[in-house]
């Protein structure tokens, strides 16, 4: 919200510097996020006269200009402008003086130009930071020539106009009051303990419309619970007048002629959105507010045309459309140039059907943008007065009667009855929790426009109308905080309340268990969105009923590559390593614990399964194996010791991939990028991955450690070789030795060992190291006797069962 | 007699021979052995007459004592010129690089997400997770938010259905708590929330921390006390809190909290933008309609809620100057976060 200084001191006294009022509208609420003086970049700029003008003696485009500064003294100043003259009155830039230059600021010094000393600069309007809003002939190109009135040697900025401030303020969602000058203005009166000569709620409306052959229907009252029209006479369409154009320069508005500019300079002024049709077209006398029909259509005033659905409210004549409720008028009903009789609206519409129309049709404005925040019901009567006083000031019209007894078209006026509230002053300080002495709390709420009742410990409040957002005790606390200060607010910890115990369940501590399990292997933490791009899973080559397909889309996502939720985390962590490959991170390890996004149907119907996933991946140095030592000891610290089957996925290596088991359950995949995809990401490492179902594993957790006897008696090791076919796993051979003898415990592989010429073909050696145990109950230790009957015993089931030959 | 002094002399040559402590050992064993020669002259004192026996033993024995001694005397010179060389052997340039053996860390969300648990756990707080896909009920209807609530447009909110779509604050868990437990309540909801923004300073998806507490005779003051101590144990223990009015619709009054700035002290600076202050978080006492959607007598309970956002108080914290750092997940900056 843009306020300039110069405005609101209209409606209040404000005898402080523009940056302690800054501080008091921060500390009462209303966050400044600049505070811009126009005249920053202009210093040192004065009226002159030129007293003469001679012709460079060394250059044919440059006269060289003697000017009366008054008290700055006679100055000689050599220019390229052509629209220079004696007896002219032009802004001079003295040595030292600074001026806007192309979007920055130039800095003006003595100089010699070609020989001649010239002592500063003629300024145009450009230089100064201004248009013909500002000072009539700011645009002209050349020299700005000034008022022949303008004081010699007197400074420019307040001359321009640019001797002010503008204030642009936050406004928070529950203030729309506070969306025009006076709505700040009332706020600046507040803190500052001052009256303001704005915003007294209007004269209410005595009696019905007078008839003036014209009527207006509001089909709709939920959509539009307030119309207000009313008619000018004799409008003369001119420009407005330059203070009026200033104005809305300073809030970024374009200035178009005297009655639309009016329109504009209310909502700015009061906060509410007008509108002025050419009385001549609208047809059959009357207005009425309705929903549109399906496929009517609307050419707004920026010849834009748009086809309609029932939920958009428009503003009809007699016959057709005249107006997008709220958002912008139809291009058929303007007002032109010959335009003598206005139909003034002031009307509050419905801010959600304001919003949704305007969504939907993509056409924005100041009045919708405006209606979206909340026009309250009472605005409409306030702003059409003000535009009416407006017209009659700036002389461009008559009201159709005098402008404080309006003929108005009030319709569905509503109850405008004042809220109440009534509470107690003890309530206020128990939200608090100080102690507010009674009187300070009577004169906030009245500086604030409430009219306070005081009946000893309670009280009763009638709410101004602009003020929407006070429902009760808990929001005058707010109001008489936010103007008592918060630095009254002392720090107590909880005095009354219960001792509770905190802390993390085990659950959450399994997981702080988990990362740090996986942080500890080298693997650091990363962090990806939940949401993700479809083209990830052609990229992993899923085919169409793949059940990872079956995501939750986004309806209205940042763009088509965050446009689904995840339904693995592989393709995000993948997109991490390609990132990291390409920065020239030639190695490393990365790992994320989030939720993935299971639907049990689409289009939802219910909310989804968020399901924690764990992802693994490591790239540049180390291997498969790595990888999968990393998997084992993560899920070894909860206690699982987890198998792995040969498997296939559509996006890893067919021959290097590996189901992980934590007994039955099936808890996650593991295996090399598919060198297919590597390659398509340009990618020459190799990158290893593994996705765990975290919520899985958690199942199987183990949670309590229960202590086991050590053995009686040494365990004792023996190595095996033994020569197989090359299709025997590992997890094979280990198996068929665990279940051949009770007593080995443990069967790990050390060696594969390869060479066809002395194993023959399709053959290989695997080395084990196995060791036995007696038991934590036997009497006496294993003999190498009964180590050996062992040993037989799984030679012989190797041999049996995998076709193994002792080497 | 003299067989003895020829045993001793020549188990002394051929001790003086062996090199290494294997091969003194063997020498040793011939010997002493079981098998060796002093072993096999006790074995032969059966064909010595009796009386001479003890005479006999004495000097086999005196013998043993002779040969051990010398043996430990030649076993230590061996095993000291052994040791000498294998240290000789054994060294290494000290200067090479050292094996990598590297911990991964975590990242810098997760370190201040476990950083504020641990300060509010200390006050009791326990920490609950809501899902982060809601429905409108309880990420805006019952925050006090109705579909035609202003503070609607405060947040641009990702739709996955008319009703379903991406949490906008963790807020929302507030009332899943609140609806499953009655005060006292103390909790922490921490977790990942979405809004459509992206630029240089907003990202579509980041973490907040809620907190909230409901109890009998809550007020402002508390909230301040709370804050206070938690600007003190995470920025510095000089930290001070400014509180100034503010919005969200399940909170009356609403605050936004500013610490003061830990980098200068509050003198101003380019962090806090010369102003002193920083602004950390949105507070407020939990709007009445709120407790009432959760079956919770708002005459009875009040109660204070505070929301932060992870990611702005990490960058604050270690001076992570982009927020996209925290989503591109490049090792180099992970790495950083060391423990």
């Amino acid at each position: 919200m843009k306020v300039p200084f110069s405005w609101l001191k209209d409606f209040v006294e404000i005898d402080l510097s523009p940056e302690a009022l800054e501080e008091r509208l921060f500390s009462c609420g209303f966050e400044v996020e600049e505070l811009i003086y126009l005249g920053k970049d202009v210093e040192n700029v004065v009226v002159g006269e030129i007293v003469s003008c001679e012709k460079h003696p060394d250059a044919d485009r440059l006269t060289v200009c003697k000017v009366d500064c008054g008290a700055r003294g006679e100055k000689q100043i050599v220019t390229a402008a052509t629209n220079v003259f004696v007896g002219a009155r032009v802004p001079v830039a003295l040595d030292g003086a600074t001026v806007k230059h192309e979007g920055g600021v130039q800095k003006i010094k003595a100089g010699k130009l070609r020989g001649i000393l010239s002592e500063g600069m003629f300024c145009s309007g450009e230089e100064l930071g201004i248009s013909d809003d500002f000072y009539e002939g700011a645009e002209v190109n050349g020299i700005l020539i000034l008022d022949e009135n303008e004081d010699l040697g007197s400074d420019i900025r307040p001359i321009v106009g640019i001797d002010d401030y503008i204030f642009d303020i936050a406004v928070t969602a529950n203030r729309p009051d506070c969306q025009s000058i006076l709505g700040i203005a009332c706020e600046v009166a507040a803190v500052l303990k001052k009256p303001h000569g704005g915003f007294l709620p209007p004269s209410p409306y005595e009696g019905a419309p007078t008839d003036v052959g014209f009527s207006v229907e509001v089909r709709e009252p939920a959509l539009c619970p307030r119309y207000l029209g009313s008619f000018v006479k004799d409008v003369k369409i001119a420009p407005s007048p330059r203070w009026l154009r200033r104005r809305l320069a300073l809030c970024g508005m374009r200035s178009v002629n005297n009655l639309v500019d009016i329109t504009n300079y209310i909502l700015l002024e009061v906060g509410q959105p007008m509108h002025a049709f050419d009385r001549r077209y609208l047809r059959g006398d009357r207005i009425v507010v309705r929903r549109a029909e399906a496929g009517e259509k609307i050419v707004t005033l920026d010849e834009k045309e748009f086809s309609l659905t029932p939920d958009n409210l428009l503003i009809c004549d007699g016959e057709r459309p005249v107006a997008l409720a709220g958002v912008m008028g139809g291009l058929n009903s303007e007002i032109r140039e010959d335009t003598t009789e206005v139909f003034f609206e002031a009307a509050s519409f419905a801010r959600d059907s304001v919003r949704k129309t305007s969504r939907a049709l993509g056409q924005r404005s100041d009045s919708s943008a405006r209606f979206e925040k909340g026009v309250y019901p009472v605005l409409p009567h306030y702003g059409m007065q003000r535009a009416l006083w407006l017209v009659q000031k700036l002389g461009c019209g008559t009201p159709t009667d005098k402008w404080f007894a309006p003929n108005f078209c009030d319709v569905q006026a509503g109850d405008l009855a004042k809220k109440k509230v009534r509470t107690s002053y003890e309530a206020i300080d128990s939200v608090l929790g100080i102690r507010v002495p009674k009187e300070e709390v009577n004169a906030i709420l009245t500086r604030l426009g409430f009219e306070v009742s005081d009946m000893g410990a309670s009280f009763e409040v009638s709410v101004p109308l602009w003020r929407e957002d006070i429902d009760g005790y808990p929001d005058l606390a707010e109001e008489i905080i936010r103007m008592y200060d918060y630095e009254h607010i002392t720090p107590t910890f909880l005095e009354n309340a219960t001792v509770t115990h905190g802390g993390l369940t085990s659950a959450q501590k399994s997981e702080e268990k988990f990362k740090r399990a996986v942080q500890h292997r080298g693997f650091s933490e990363a962090c990806n969105y939940s949401f993700c791009s479809p083209k990830e899973f052609d990229l992993f080559r899923l085919p169409a009923e793949a059940p990872e397909r079956r995501a939750v889309k986004i309806l209205n996502p940042i763009g088509e590559d965050l446009s689904v939720m995840r339904t693995m985390l592989m393709p995000s962590m993948l997109q991490n390593v390609v990132r990291n490959v390409r920065r020239g991170n030639e190695s490393g390890r990365l790992f994320e614990l989030a939720n993935v996004y299971l639907p049990k149907e689409l289009p939802l119907k219910e909310l989804p399964e968020e399901r924690r996933h764990a992802v693994l991946a490591l790239w540049g140095e180390g291997d498969f194996f790595d990888l999968k030592g990393a998997v084992e000891g993560v899920l070894g610290d909860f206690g699982i010791k987890p198998s792995f089957a040969r498997a296939e996925r559509p996006y890893l290596h067919p021959g290097i991939t590996a189901e992980i088991s934590a007994g039955e359950e099936c808890v996650g995949v593991l295996g090399e990028l598919h060198p297919a995809i590597a390659e398509e990401l340009a990618l020459e490492k190799k990158v290893f991955l593994a996705e765990l179902d975290y919520a899985a594993l958690r199942e199987v957790f183990a949670e309590d450690i229960v202590y086991r006897n050590l053995p009686a008696f040494p365990d004792v090791r023996r190595d095996l070789a033994v020569v197989v076919d090359e299709k025997v796993t590992c997890a094979e051979l280990e198996a068929c030795i665990l279940r051949a003898c009770k007593s080995a415990v443990s069967a790990e592989l050390f060696d594969v060992y390869r060479d066809p010429a002395r194993l023959g073909e399709g053959k290989k050696s695997m080395a084990v190291r196995i060791t036995f145990t007696s038991g934590a109950n036997a009497e006496k230790g294993l003999t190498p006797e009964a180590v050996d009957g062992f040993f037989r015993k799984i030679v012989g089931n190797l041999s049996h069962l995998l076709g193994a030959e002792l080497r | 007699m003299e067989q003895f002094e020829t045993i001793f002399a020549s188990a002394a040559e051929e001790a003086a021979k062996a090199e290494t402590s294997r091969a003194l050992y063997e020498v040793r064993m011939q010997y002493l052995g079981r098998t060796g020669s002093v072993t096999a002259l006790l074995k032969g004192m059966r064909e010595i007459p009796a009386e001479e026996r003890p005479a006999y033993g004495k000097k086999i024995n005196d013998l043993r004592e002779r040969l051990e001694k010398m043996f430990d005397g030649r076993d230590a010179e061996v095993k000291e010129r052994e040791l000498s060389a294998r240290l000789r052997e054994e060294a290494v340039d000290v200067t090479m690089p050292g094996r990598k053996c590297e911990e991964g860390t975590l990242h810098p969300v997760t370190r201040v997400r476990n950083e504020l648990i641990d300060i509010f756990s200390g006050m009791g707080f326990e920490v609950f997770e809501g899902p982060e896909i809601e429905n409108d009920y309880y990420n805006f209807t019952a925050l006090n938010t109705p579909a035609d609530h202003p503070a609607r447009d405060m947040q641009d909110t990702f739709y996955l259905t008319d009703e379903f779509l991406l949490r906008t604050q963790t807020s929302a868990g507030q009332i899943r708590l609140m609806e499953k437990k009655k005060p006292p309540i103390k909790m922490l909801s921490p977790g990942r929330v979405f809004r459509s923004d992206d630029d240089a300073t907003h990202s579509p998806m980041f973490h907040q921390m809620e907190g909230l507490v409901v109890d009998r005779g809550i007020t402002l003051c508390d909230l301040r006390g709370m804050l206070d101590e938690f600007a003190r144990t995470m920025f510095s223990a000089t930290s001070k809190t400014r509180l100034r009015p503010s919005y969200f619709p399940f909170t009356e009054p609403s605050v936004e909290v500013d610490v003061s700035c830990h980098l200068c002290g509050g003198k101003g600076c380019s962090l806090c933008k010369g102003t002193g202050w920083i602004e950390v978080l949105g507070a407020g006492i939990v709007n009445r309609h709120v407790l009432e959607n959760c079956g919770i007598d708002p005459d009875e309970y009040s109660g204070f809620a505070f929301g932060m956002g992870i990611e702005r108080i990490a960058m604050l914290k270690y001076g992570i100057n982009n927020i996209k750092l925290l989503t591109e997940n490049d090792v180099r900056f992970l790495k950083q976060f060391r423990d």
